[in-house]
């Protein structure tokens, strides 16, 4: 049997756990540390949050994650750290003391996750950059607090970020262990990793392919919306794990293409300069899709194959006139426009054995805009009453391609064919647009649910469309 | 002083139900629950569930061996359905097995047929259909009827504002041993530990000192856990009593969503008049409750909200009635506010309609009827220390309310796609449970002969920092160091027959007897002192672990001390009642005297519309509250912004929804959203305002756990303002919350739309076709 190795706080792991229970329950209830809470199950709460440290020749990299909605076999080689972690012995950390010098902790419930994430945002933090009131509430935005009303937080946060003005870049983990952040033990998790991998590569395990089972195989990347969902199933049942699996991974552009592995995250995405540079707006999108550690796990192959009308990637995605690239289970590849990937109502074009494997689009040139808009409950950490987005091309004020695409306003998300086709050969103009908003009431079918009634979103789905026009130009759309 | 568990809590070290190591023979149970809104059970096969591996036996009425009942108020709700099913979620049986994931398994191989009987989801219906728990209430002064007739101007409306989720961090969750000779030690996440005592004894049929509750704290409650953290308990009782063993429930998020009751519905209709001075002359209101399928606390909220009906206005002639409506909803609960913010919701809307149809600002009206010292209200208590007016003009001095309105103004006038809208909220809310006979409590104290102190008392430490007051107050007289002094858990064997922590009340009561209690404890050790020291009594004090004799520090240390007295056979323990004085209420004339006193304050709310979207953010909130002398001001801080972000979720984007046949839809934290950090105001300042405090409050320091959550309300005409800025054909609505939906659909309503949409499709789920795609 496969056995999964990690490194949890101080203490080498191996366990013939089922690779498919939640970290969280790993943690709980097999290791009995009580200090990461259980909230919520869906990753909307951040009371489980823990870091996951992975070894990047040497260096380990902390990301946080919602360890309810993660599977125990994705911890395989990585170092996790929960709030006992990064506890010192006799003493509160800088975190922790910045929380309490702030009364930032009432009943205490979501105390540890706030704390951890804030770990994080210190392990991440380059340091000596001028400090942004608003970077460590970033860090904690997957966090729910029902008590403070979340000043007292920021306060805390804040002070966290003044300490962390005095890091020196080049020695992140010894200047944090210096002053306070973490326990020691820290310095020691990366050679520790790298003998771990060492001793695996030997080949003692392989851990992400915990109880294969023929037939009935979940494929798993890093959970997520899966979890939310089934997690109760997932941990009695076979599942492959994609997370390590190379080649769904990495970001790459050639020939004027740019290419995504389906195992992409949200935080890939952003931390990538190249994307940077063709959406310069790309961190206030992709804040908008989730809250941190969402960003760290959710995939964009995950994102697709949930098939959500109104999955936020599927619809940034579709607006780039993208192509799927899809592994056949032969061994070879097909590909599709990703408009033709879903078919109907969480229907889609994916064939038994086959598995996403990348996705890829046309780069931008200067005359290429792109926008995304997303309306909510509540604008962060929530999913979409409709969301938006589009790729306009213009040349010499007349538009000369185009893509839309709206989610939450149809049964798939919903690329606007006709019109996008109404704009070609157009300028932009307060007119044209009022124009093709009537055109996209004609190809929208919302239904009322819990998140807006139909009129609601047909209005939402007309005011976006604007708002992508209104953003992007705002000379020729001026009086908005 | 800080939070005295802020060590463990930012450590992740402080322990709640879930996190108890449990015996090595422990089970745990599961609620099997009901699938429809309204219906007889016709039969109910569980042996599907009984034959899987790890099952241990499933509980249903049958094996109630005491009564099937639970309901405090009114003895309305079985523990567990019997015949027929009146909500969504009710509980009909109790699985307990060897773990919870096989429970879960059992659960979903039940099966049930029920007959579907008619639903009511709303109040409306309920009223029209006869259906209430009890008879309705009604506060009058003056004569409301015949002052309308002088009025100038008379206004009627309509008015909703929907319930709230607590959404307290830790779900609901107990653990249960048995002990021995029958006794069962209960552990549980409740704020009313009594409760939980006492229906465990009734369901179980055995004397209530065979049960044992123990509550060492909880990750909030907000009013959630004061009736309804009682079934699981009951429930976990029950299954120790047949098996003998060790049974933990704790409820998933989305059982616990499911199953417990929430903040009231409430839909109102009122009739306001004024004359041209602004001043209102009658107020007349019908207040219909959500009540739920069963009493629960509801005649209580239903109380409160006539009590808060007027605000912290003065009105002449009142008349208030209110029917606690019948509904097949999850049985409606406490929450922060009691129905207090579901009365001011009312006249704050009247208040605004009145302005906007005589063209004035709705803070001109506000500002004209603000109680005044002896005024009347319509419970015939008379305004005393009355800081209404006072701390309504300190806001709009302090926070130059001038500048923050034209600035407001200047911008909606340089900007078409963002508005700005400002609103004023002053509050009065009353302490004291209004149940006359719930305001007392114990502390028991004891003094170990190594000079340790614990402390015990009826309180129930759920984020609200009690017990970090409760410590202060003991430290206060000892005048020993911090770290001698321990808190102890909330336990029915210790401090008995208690009110549960509610009312924004238990700092105050609980605090009083701690406070009687050390001093009956330093009298005794005086007179020790006095004789070891060959002094006299009046010269003795205690300071920095020490004992003073004409405030010198004499060689008598604390520790000797209290080692003295052992030998000289001194009690060191100390048990002691208070009852709050003065007050009482007389429900056959509806008047009296129910509040210990009232708690003043006013918000300055300012938002900014996105027009384009129809979603907002709260630039400020800015409020002067009158703490009376707080004896902890970091703490009360936390309370009035913890609460502030409460009301305006409840105000803004807390959107309960159930559909037309009784099943919740908002089921979840993906559908059901509360603050983040980014729904915060960016800004909130608090200044407290200087007043006298009240003797009735512990140290002067007045209650602080409810009030403020009623500056959110604020926030609601903030964002209408907003919208009217924008588009001046917005009708004015009355339909909390403001979701960006309806944002969205005032902004660009049309003037043949008002009509139509009067109010408020959005929420009126009764008439909704509802499908979820996700």
């Amino acid at each position: 049997m496969d056995m999964i190795e990690f490194i949890l706080n101080n203490q080498r792991i191996k366990t013939s756990a089922h690779a498919g229970i939640t970290l969280l329950d790993f943690i709980r209830d097999h290791q009995q540390l009580k200090g990461t809470k259980t909230g919520c199950r869906e990753g909307d709460c951040g009371a489980c949050t823990i870091l996951v440290g992975t070894n990047n020749e040497g260096r380990v990299d902390y990301q946080t994650i919602t360890s309810c909605i993660s599977p125990l076999g994705n911890a395989h080689g990585k170092h996790i750290v929960t709030i006992e972690g990064i506890n010192l012995p006799k003493e509160l950390n800088t975190v922790q003391q910045a929380m309490a010098d702030n009364y930032a902790t009432q009943c205490g419930f979501c105390t540890p996750g706030f704390v951890v994430s804030m770990t994080g945002f210190a392990l991440n933090s380059a340091g000596t950059e001028p400090a942004e009131y608003h970077r460590c509430n970033d860090a904690v935005s997957g966090n729910i607090c029902r008590c403070t009303g979340y000043k007292s937080i920021e306060k805390a946060g804040f002070q966290v970020e003044k300490k962390l003005l005095e890091k020196n870049g080049n020695q992140q983990i010894e200047w944090l262990i210096r002053e306070g952040f973490i326990p020691d033990y820290f310095a020691t998790i990366p050679p520790r990793l790298t003998a771990m991998k060492r001793e695996q590569s030997n080949g003692s395990t392989a851990g992400s392919g915990h109880s294969y089972q023929p037939g009935t195989i979940t494929n798993v990347a890093n959970g997520t919306d899966l979890y939310v969902r089934h997690a109760d199933r997932l941990a009695d049942e076979a599942v492959r794990l994609l997370g390590n699996e190379k080649d769904l991974k990495g970001i790459s552009f050639s020939n004027g293409i740019c290419t995504l592995g389906a195992n992409t995250t949200a935080t890939e995405m952003q931390e990538h300069p190249q994307l940077q540079a063709i959406f310069p707006n790309l961190k206030k999108f992709l804040k908008l899709v989730s809250s941190e550690p969402i960003r760290n796990m959710g995939t964009l192959g995950g994102n697709f194959v949930n098939a959500s009308p109104i999955g936020d990637m599927s619809v940034y995605f579709l607006a780039l006139n993208a192509t799927l690239t899809i592994g056949k289970a032969d061994g070879t590849e097909r590909t599709i426009p990703f408009q033709a990937f879903h078919k109907n109502y969480k229907e889609y074009d994916l064939q038994s054995g086959e598995i996403l494997k990348s996705i890829s689009f046309k780069s931008f040139s200067k005359n290429d805009y792109f926008n995304f808009e997303k309306v909510c409950k509540r604008t962060h950490l929530d999913i979409a009453s409709v969301n938006a987005a589009g790729r306009i091309t213009v040349e010499n004020h007349q538009i000369t391609d185009a893509h839309f695409s709206v989610g939450g306003a149809a049964p798939i998300p919903k690329y606007l064919a006709k019109t996008a086709a109404f704009l070609i050969g157009k300028t932009v103009d307060p007119k044209t647009v009022s124009e093709a908003t009537e055109i996209l009431q004609t190809e929208i079918s919302p239904i009322s649910d819990v998140r807006g009634t139909a009129e609601y979103k047909r209005l939402l789905a007309e005011k976006l469309f604007l708002a992508h026009f209104v953003e992007l130009f705002p000379a020729e759309m001026k009086g908005y | 002083m800080k939070n005295i568990d802020s060590y463990t809590h930012v450590r992740g070290e402080s322990l709640f139900v879930n996190d108890l190591i449990l015996r090595h023979d422990a089970l745990f149970g599961l609620c099997f629950d009901s699938p429809v809104a309204h219906g007889k059970i016709k039969s109910v096969d569980y042996s599907k569930a009984e034959a899987l591996e790890g099952v241990v036996k499933i509980f249903t009425h049958q094996d109630v061996l005491g009564e099937n009942q639970i309901g405090g108020i009114i003895a309305d709700e079985p523990l567990w359905a019997e015949d027929e099913v009146h909500f969504w979620g009710q509980p009909i049986a109790f699985i307990v097995a060897k773990s919870e994931a096989i429970a879960k398994k059992a659960r979903a191989l039940i099966n049930i047929e029920i007959e579907k009987l008619p639903v009511i989801t709303t109040a409306k219906e309920a009223k029209e259909k006869g259906s209430f728990i009890n008879a309705p209430r009604s506060f009058n002064l003056g004569d409301a009827k015949a002052a309308f007739a002088d009025c100038d101007y008379v206004l009627e409306g309509e008015t909703f504002s929907n319930g709230q989720e607590h959404l307290y961090l830790e779900t609901q969750g107990c653990y249960a041993v048995p002990l021995e000779n029958g006794t069962i030690k209960i552990t549980s996440s409740t704020q009313g530990p009594t409760q939980v005592q006492k229906t465990a004894a009734r369901v179980l049929g055995i004397p209530m000192h065979k049960i044992e509750v123990d509550v060492i704290r909880l990750g909030g409650g907000f009013g959630g856990k004061e009736d309804q953290a009682t079934p699981w308990a009951v429930m976990a009782a029950v299954a120790v009593q047949h098996l003998n063993r060790p049974v933990k429930y704790m409820l998933n998020r989305h059982d616990d969503m499911r199953m417990t009751g929430k903040r009231h519905p409430y839909t109102s209709f009122y009739k306001i008049g004024l004359n041209k001075e602004l001043k209102i002359k009658a107020f007349t209101v019908e207040f219909l409750q959500n009540a739920g399928a069963a009493a629960d606390l509801s005649p209580a909220i239903a109380e409160r909200t006539l009590f808060h009906a007027t605000n912290s206005y003065f009105v002449p002639n009142v008349s208030t009635t209110v029917y606690s409506c019948k509904t097949n909803l999850p049985p409606n609960t406490a929450f922060r506010g009691f129905g207090g913010p579901q009365g001011m919701f009312v006249i704050e809307s009247a208040i605004a309609a009145a302005a906007d149809q005589i063209g004035v600002n709705r803070r001109a009206i506000q500002e004209a009827n603000l109680l005044s010292e002896h005024d009347e209200f319509s419970y015939g208590q008379i305004a005393r220390q009355a800081e209404a007016r006072n701390s309504w003009f300190t806001a709009k001095e302090r926070f130059d309310l001038e500048k923050i309105e034209a600035e407001a103004d200047s911008f909606n006038q340089k900007n078409k796609r963002f508005k700005k809208g400002v609103s004023l909220m002053p509050i009065c809310f009353g302490i004291s449970f209004t149940n006359t006979p719930m305001n007392h409590a114990r502390a028991l104290i004891h003094i170990y002969q190594d000079g340790s102190v614990g402390v015990s008392t009826g309180a129930v430490e759920m984020g609200q920092s009690v017990n970090t007051k409760m410590l202060q107050v003991a430290q206060s007289i000892f005048n020993i160091g911090y770290e001698k002094i321990k808190l102890e858990t909330t336990n029915t064997t210790r401090v008995a027959n208690t009110s549960p922590s509610a009312a924004s009340s238990t700092a105050d009561l609980n605090g009083k007897a701690v406070e009687m209690a050390c001093n009956s404890l330093i009298g005794r050790l005086t007179t020790v002192a006095a004789k070891s020291l060959s002094c006299e009594e009046k010269d003795i004090s205690f300071r920095e672990d020490f004992v003073f004799v004409k405030n010198k520090k004499s060689d008598l240390s604390w520790e000797e001390l209290v080692g003295q007295a052992m030998l000289e056979r001194v009690a060191l323990s100390e048990n002691a009642h208070y009852a709050t004085p003065v007050i009482h209420f007389d429900k056959t004339k509806e008047k009296g005297h129910p509040f210990a006193y009232h708690v003043y304050g006013t918000a300055i709310t300012v938002v900014t519309v996105d027009c384009l979207r129809g979603i907002y953010e709260i630039d400020t909130v800015k409020i002067v509250h009158d703490f009376g002398k707080s004896m902890n001001l970091g703490i009360d801080l936390g309370q009035v912004e913890g609460a502030l972000a409460q009301g305006i979720g409840w105000m803004t984007l807390e959107e309960i929804a159930y559909d037309e046949n009784g099943r919740l839809l908002s089921n979840a934290l993906s559908t059901y959203k509360v603050p983040d950090i980014f729904s915060a105001p960016k800004t909130i300042e608090t200044i407290p305002l200087e007043t006298e405090g009240s003797e009735l409050a512990i140290k002067k320091s007045k209650a602080v756990g409810e009030p403020p959550l009623m500056y959110g309300i604020g926030t609601y005409f903030a964002i209408q303002q907003a919208v009217k800025a924008f588009n001046p054909n917005y009708k004015l609505k009355f339909h909390a919350p403001f979701t960006p939906e309806k944002v969205l659909m005032g902004l660009y309503e049309t003037e043949e739309q008002n009509h139509v949409r009067q109010n408020g499709k959005t929420t009126d789920s009764n008439k909704k076709e509802i499908r979820v795609r996700k």
